[in-house]
C-alpha cells in the first residue's frame, strides 16, 4: 500500500517536472524561431542602401535611411526631454514624499501609466497636439515617445534611490549639508549605474514603439528633417510595408526589424549587464 | 586692532549667514522642483483621461449606452457600436491568458527548481529578451510566418479533431484562414509569457528557505513542495503579476493588429477573423472621416482605459499588500 502511494507520488512529480521543464523549453523556442525568422529574412535585405536611401515607391529599389533617421532622432528628444522630469519626479518619491500620501497617489498613477496601452498615449496626445496645432507632426510623436519615457524613469529612479543606505544621507546630514546638495552629491551618485540602466531600458521601449507614433508623428515618404513636419520611423514604416501586396516592400520590412530587435536586445543586454555589474 | 578682529569676525559671521540663505533658496527650489516633476505625473495621467472623454463625447451623445451593446460598426451609415471589438479584446485575452499563466509558471518553477545552476542565467536571460522583442516583430513574425504556418499544418488538423464534438465544433469551425483570434491569442501567449514569469520567479524567491526546506525534510517531493508551500506563499504575487501581464494583453496594439484580421464581427469560432479595440484605432483612425467616426474610436479608447485601469489597479493593490507583507517580515 505504502509502495502505491510512493510510486502514484513519484509519478505525479515526475509529470510535473516534464511539463514545467517543457513550459521552459516552449519559451526559449519561440525566441529562437522569431531571431531565426529575423536573421532568415532580414539578413538578404540589409545592404548599404538601406542605410543611405530613403523609403522607395513600391517596385522601386530604396532604403530605410529616412526612417531610421526620424527614430533616432524622435527617441533621443524623448530621452532628453522625459529623463530629467522622470528623474526630478522619481528624486520627490524617494527623498521628499515616501510615506505621504500625495508621494501614494503619484506612485499609484505612475505605475499605472507604465503599463497603460501605448495607443491611448497616441490617443492623448493627438488630442494634445495634434488637434491644436491641425497637422501631424514629429514633435507629436515626441510627446507621445516621451510621455511613456516619463513613467520608466520614475519608477527606476525612485527604486534607486530607495536602494541607498540612510546612513549616507545621515552623514551628508551631519557635515552641514542641505538636503538639495546631499541628493544631488551623494544619492544620485551613489544610484548612478541604477538610473542609467533605467534610462537604457526606456531607449530600449520607445524604439520599438509602433501605436503612439500612428496618429501623432503618422509618415514621411521622404526625408524630413523638420521636427514641426509628419516624420517617418522604423516601427511605422514596418507596419505600412508589411501590411502592402509588394515583395520589395516587404524584403525591406523584414530588414527593418532585423535592425531594430538587434538595437534593442543590445540595449537590454548593454542594460542588463550594467546592472549586474552594480551588484 | 580689535575692530579689525571685530569687523573680520562680522563679515564672516554674515557671509555665513548669506551662505545659509542661499542654500535654503536652492534647497527649496530644488524641492520644488521635484515636486512640479511629480505633479507633472498626475496631470498626464489626467489629461489622458480628460482627452479621452471629451474626445468620445460625441459619440457617447449619439448613441448613448447603446455603444457598448451593440455589434454594428459601419462608416458608412455612421452607426456604431462597440461590442465587436470589446468582445475580441476580451476573449483574444482570455485566450491568452489561459495558456500564458500555467506556461509562466512552468518556467518560473523550473529557473527556481529544477534548472542546473550553470544554466540558470542563460535561461533566465532568454526569458527575458522574450519580453524585450518590441510588439512589432511578433506582428510581423505573426503574419508572416506563425499564421502560414498554422493555417496549413495546424488549423486543418484542429477543425477535424473538433468536428464532430458538440460545442467545441462551433469554437473551432470554417475554413482555415491563418489569421483570427486564435492566432491572435497565440502570439499574445508569447508576448506576456516572460512578464508572468518574470514576476512569478521573484516572488518565488521571497519564500523563506526554511519552510522550503522543512517542507523537503519531511519527504515532500518537488511537486508538493511547489504546490503546498511556495504556490500559497505566493499566490498574491503570482495573480498580481498575471494581471499585469493581462493588463498588456488587452491593449497590446500591434501584435495583434497583423494577425486577427479586422473584422467587425462576433463569430462564435475563435479560428475566424475578429478585431479587438486597439487594432481597430490603430487600423481605422489615420483614416476615419466625420467627427462621428473619430469620436466612436476615440470613445473604443475611453473603453479600453476603463477595462486595463481596473486590472492594473487590482494588480498594484495586490503586489502592494504582498510588499507590505514581505517588507514587514524583514523589519
Amino acid at each position: 500500500m505504502n509502495r502505491a502511494i510512493y510510486a502514484r507520488r513519484r509519478a505525479v512529480n515526475g509529470i510535473f517536472l516534464v511539463l514545467s521543464t517543457g513550459a521552459a523549453a516552449i519559451g526559449i523556442i519561440a525566441l529562437v524561431l522569431i531571431l531565426y525568422a529575423l536573421l532568415k529574412n532580414g539578413v538578404g535585405g540589409l545592404s548599404a542602401a538601406v542605410f543611405t536611401e530613403n523609403t522607395p515607391a513600391p517596385g522601386s529599389a530604396g532604403g530605410l535611411a529616412n526612417a531610421i533617421f526620424g527614430s533616432v532622432m524622435m527617441s533621443v528628444v524623448a530621452v532628453i526631454v522625459g529623463t530629467p522630469i522622470g528623474m526630478l519626479a522619481g528624486t520627490y518619491l524617494a527623498e521628499y514624499g515616501r510615506h505621504s500620501w500625495l508621494a501614494f497617489i503619484i506612485r499609484f498613477v505612475n505605475d499605472i501609466l507604465l503599463s497603460a496601452p501605448s495607443i491611448l498615449i497616441g490617443l492623448f496626445i493627438y488630442e494634445l497636439i495634434v488637434v491644436r496645432m491641425g497637422h501631424f507632426s514629429a514633435y507629436a510623436g515626441m510627446a507621445a515617445l516621451a510621455v511613456i519615457v516619463i513613467p520608466v524613469v520614475v519608477r527606476t529612479t525612485e527604486n534607486m534611490l530607495l536602494l541607498v543606505p540612510n546612513t549616507m544621507r545621515e552623514a551628508a546630514a551631519s557635515i552641514g549639508a542641505p538636503r538639495s546638495i546631499a541628493i544631488r552629491a551623494i544619492t544620485w551618485q551613489a544610484a548612478r549605474a541604477g538610473i542609467v540602466t533605467g534610462v537604457l531600458l526606456a531607449v530600449a521601449r520607445i524604439s520599438g514603439e509602433t501605436a503612439p507614433l500612428l496618429f501623432t508623428a503618422l509618415n514621411n515618404q521622404f526625408w524630413s528633417a523638420d521636427p514641426n513636419a509628419p516624420m517617418a520611423s522604423l516601427p511605422i514604416v514596418i507596419f505600412q510595408f508589411a501590411n502592402s501586396p509588394y515583395d520589395d516592400w516587404h524584403h525591406l520590412a523584414w530588414a527593418g526589424a532585423l535592425i531594430i530587435t538587434a538595437a534593442v536586445l543590445t540595449l537590454s543586454i548593454f542594460a542588463r549587464l550594467l546592472e549586474s555589474r552594480q551588484r | 586692532m580689535v575692530d579689525l578682529a571685530l569687523s573680520e569676525e562680522f563679515s564672516a559671521v554674515s557671509s555665513r549667514d548669506a551662505a545659509l540663505k542661499r542654500f535654503g533658496r536652492s534647497d527649496t527650489r530644488f524641492r520644488l522642483m521635484t515636486l512640479g516633476a511629480a505633479l507633472l505625473v498626475v496631470a498626464i495621467f489626467a489629461g489622458l483621461m480628460v482627452s479621452l472623454i471629451s474626445g468620445s463625447w460625441l459619440a457617447l451623445h449619439t448613441f448613448g449606452w447603446g455603444f457598448l451593446t451593440n455589434s454594428v460598426w459601419n462608416p458608412v451609415t455612421e452607426k456604431f457600436g462597440a461590442f465587436a471589438a470589446i468582445y475580441g479584446t476580451l476573449v483574444s485575452s482570455a485566450l491568452a491568458m489561459l495558456l500564458a499563466v500555467p506556461l509562466g509558471i512552468g518556467i518560473a518553477i523550473f529557473l527556481t527548481e529544477l534548472c542546473p545552476r550553470a544554466l540558470k542565467r542563460p535561461v533566465g536571460i532568454a526569458i527575458e529578451l522574450l519580453a524585450g522583442v518590441p510588439s512589432i516583430i511578433y506582428g510581423i513574425w505573426g503574419l508572416f510566418v506563425f499564421a502560414p504556418y498554422f493555417q496549413q499544418n495546424v488549423e486543418p488538423w484542429i477543425i477535424e479533431a473538433f468536428g464532430n464534438i458538440p460545442y467545441l465544433q462551433d469554437l473551432f469551425a470554417g475554413p482555415p484562414y491563418g489569421i483570427g483570434t486564435f492566432t491572435a491569442s497565440l502570439i499574445l501567449a508569447i508576448m506576456i509569457l516572460p512578464f508572468i514569469s518574470a514576476v512569478t520567479r521573484d516572488v518565488f524567491e521571497t519564500v523563506p528557505p526554511m519552510q522550503k526546506e522543512a517542507a523537503y525534510g519531511v519527504g515532500c517531493t518537488t511537486w508538493e513542495v511547489m504546490w503546498r508551500i511556495v504556490l500559497p506563499f505566493s499566490r498574491a504575487g503570482v495573480v498580481g503579476g498575471s494581471m499585469l501581464a493581462l493588463g498588456r494583453a488587452l491593449g497590446e496594439t500591434m501584435a495583434v493588429t497583423f494577425v486577427i484580421g479586422n473584422a467587425h464581427r462576433i463569430n462564435p469560432s475563435l479560428l475566424a477573423p475578429g478585431t479587438t479595440i486597439s487594432a481597430t484605432i490603430a487600423n481605422e483612425f489615420t483614416e476615419a472621416l466625420g467627427d462621428t467616426y473619430v469620436s466612436s474610436l476615440v470613445a473604443l479608447g475611453l473603453i479600453l482605459f476603463a477595462i486595463t485601469f481596473i486590472v492594473l489597479a487590482a494588480a498594484q493593490l495586490m503586489l502592494k499588500s504582498l510588499e507590505r507583507r514581505s517588507g514587514g517580515k524583514a523589519a
